[in-house]
This record gives C-alpha cells, sequence and structure tokens, in this order.
C-alpha cells in the first residue's frame, strides 16, 4: 500500500494548483509530457534565462509534479504524474456534478423547443413565446 | 488550466488564482437558455443538486439590485441547503453577474457569479465564471469532495472515500 491517500491529496492539492496556476509551468509540464528534458533543453523555447527556469521548476519539484532523474550530467527533469491525477480527480469530481444538471437543462431545453415548434405550427402564441419577443426587441 | 476529458461541449478549469470557470454547449437559442437560467419555474425543473435533492424554493427577482433565493432539499431526510445572493448586472440574454453566498457557509465569504450566453447558429455556449475572494477559498471548493458543496453529508465523503482510495492504489 502506498502512503497516498485522502490526506496526501488534500494537503498537496494548494500546491498542486499553485504550481499550475503559471502558464510557464503548464508550458513546462505540457514539454515534460512528451519526455524528459534538461533544464537547457526546457529554458530553450521560452524567452527566459536558465536561472528563470530554474525557478520555476523548483515550484514544480516542491509541488512534486516534476523530479530529477539519474543522470548526474544532464539531470533531466520528469513529469510526476500522480499529482496531477488528483487536481484532475477533484475537479473531476466537480465536473460529474454540473453534467447531471446540464443533462437535466438539456433535456428541459428540448421540450422547449418542440413546444414553441408546436405552438408556432397551430399558430397561438404563448405567454412564454411573447416574453421573449418582447425582450429581444428591448 | 486543465481541461477535463475531452468533450468539445463542456469544460471545467481552474483559471487564475481565484476564479473556476464552466463553459457548456447548450443545442437551443440563448432566449431559452437564458429562460431556463432566469425563470423560476424553469430553474426549477434541471438545478436539483445531487440525486435525491429537490428544489422547493427558488425565488428570483431579475433586475440589477435585485435579489435570488435557492433552497434544496433532500428527499431521503427532509435536510435543507439554501443560496442566495444579489444580481449585480443583468443583461438579457447574453449576461448576468450576481454573488453567491450558501447559507451554511462551506467557504467563507461570498463568491461573484458571471453568467455568459453566446449564440451562434442557433446553439448557445454558456460560461460561467466564479471568481471567489480568495485563491484558498477557491482551491477548498475544488478540494470539496462534497461536489460544490451540495448535499453535506458524510455519507457522500463515505462514498467518495473509496473511490479516491482505489484511485491512489490502482493509478
Amino acid at each position: 500500500m502506498e502512503p497516498y491517500g485522502y490526506e496526501y491529496a488534500s494537503r498537496h492539492l494548494d500546491a498542486t494548483f499553485a504550481a499550475l496556476a503559471d502558464p510557464t509551468r503548464r508550458a513546462i509540464l505540457a514539454r515534460l509530457a512528451k519526455g524528459d528534458a534538461s533544464v537547457s533543453d526546457l529554458a530553450e523555447p521560452f524567452a527566459m534565462s536558465q536561472p528563470a527556469i530554474s525557478k520555476h521548476l523548483k515550484v514544480l519539484e516542491r509541488a512534486g509534479l516534476i523530479s530529477r532523474g539519474r543522470d548526474a550530467q544532464r539531470r533531466p527533469r520528469r513529469l510526476e504524474a500522480r499529482p496531477l491525477r488528483y487536481a484532475t480527480q477533484w475537479l473531476e469530481n466537480y465536473r460529474r456534478f454540473w453534467e447531471a444538471q446540464f443533462r437535466r437543462l438539456d433535456a428541459l431545453l428540448h421540450n422547449l423547443q418542440a413546444a414553441e415548434a408546436k405552438t408556432k405550427k397551430s399558430g397561438s402564441k404563448t405567454r412564454h413565446e411573447s416574453a421573449s419577443k418582447k425582450r429581444r426587441q428591448q | 488550466m486543465k481541461k477535463m476529458k475531452n468533450s468539445a461541449t463542456f469544460n471545467i478549469t481552474a483559471h487564475g488564482d481565484r476564479e473556476i470557470v464552466v463553459t457548456r454547449a447548450f443545442d437551443a437559442p440563448r432566449r431559452l437558455v437564458f429562460d431556463a437560467y432566469t425563470k423560476p419555474e424553469l430553474v426549477k425543473t434541471w438545478l436539483l443538486g445531487p440525486d435525491g435533492w429537490s428544489m422547493p424554493v427558488c425565488e428570483i427577482d431579475l433586475r440589477a439590485g435585485g435579489k435570488y433565493r435557492y433552497v434544496w432539499r433532500s428527499d431521503a431526510d427532509g435536510r435543507e441547503m439554501g443560496m442566495g445572493g444579489v444580481y449585480r448586472e443583468v443583461v438579457a440574454p447574453e449576461r448576468i453577474v450576481a454573488t453567491e453566498a450558501f447559507d451554511e457557509a462551506w467557504y467563507p465569504g461570498e463568491a461573484v457569479d458571471t453568467i455568459v450566453f453566446v449564440e451562434r447558429d442557433g446553439k448557445t455556449t454558456l460560461t460561467q465564471t466564479i471568481l471567489y475572494n480568495t485563491r484558498e477559498t477557491r482551491d477548498a471548493v475544488l478540494k470539496s469532495p462534497m461536489q460544490y458543496g451540495m448535499a453535506m453529508s458524510y455519507d457522500r465523503l463515505e462514498n467518495f472515500l473509496p473511490s479516491l482510495g482505489r484511485e491512489a492504489i490502482g493509478a
């Protein structure tokens, strides 16, 4: 059993979200998702000095989002997927909640449109439709 | 920041330090989507919270400075949860800005909701931005295992924990 559970997730999420709040750090993670890379590899696509990149790498490292490889010369950085997965998991819960609401809303909108099509056909106007019309004219 | 799944129609992202952004496409013109969001008799049919909850109270005074109030009730034990706020801006059928605060404050202070409805080819894209007062609050909301803080019950927490455990082991 690995030492990762609810407590772990809770404690580390702040660091994860803080680390992900910066666009340069997200770009670094995107690059590392394609494979390990050294600091100079990572600095190249950015108009940034190596020390500036190193600062970002430190934040990512502290958040557990990256680690250092064994090669002592290059010290390639590696993406660590687990904290990201936790952040995703929390967002996923939020998403699942909203998706359930939105599916009901889809059904409602479908019914409203069907009702409108029907009243249009029969030529009579519902209170709802004329209210919408009025608003559009404003 | 992080996009959830590869759904073209539905995304939830944490944005900047203090925001959560929800986008969703609907196959309907925006005047209808706007109605569904602002007419109590329509809101009550879909904004029901988690399974097993209903929405007995939905009051909306749709104008700048007007108030709204929502109350949800658990079918199982009658427990209630309420929230409400004040509209800051109402531009039908394009845009709504309102404050939101829950009765049982599961996050400190109030947040500001901005909902924008954009129509294209008869379809509507909704973008809801929830701006929390601090980053800590935003992150607490994202961390909440209660699924948007609704139904703050321990049975839900218990349901949640085993799945998190599985994820940790099986990941």
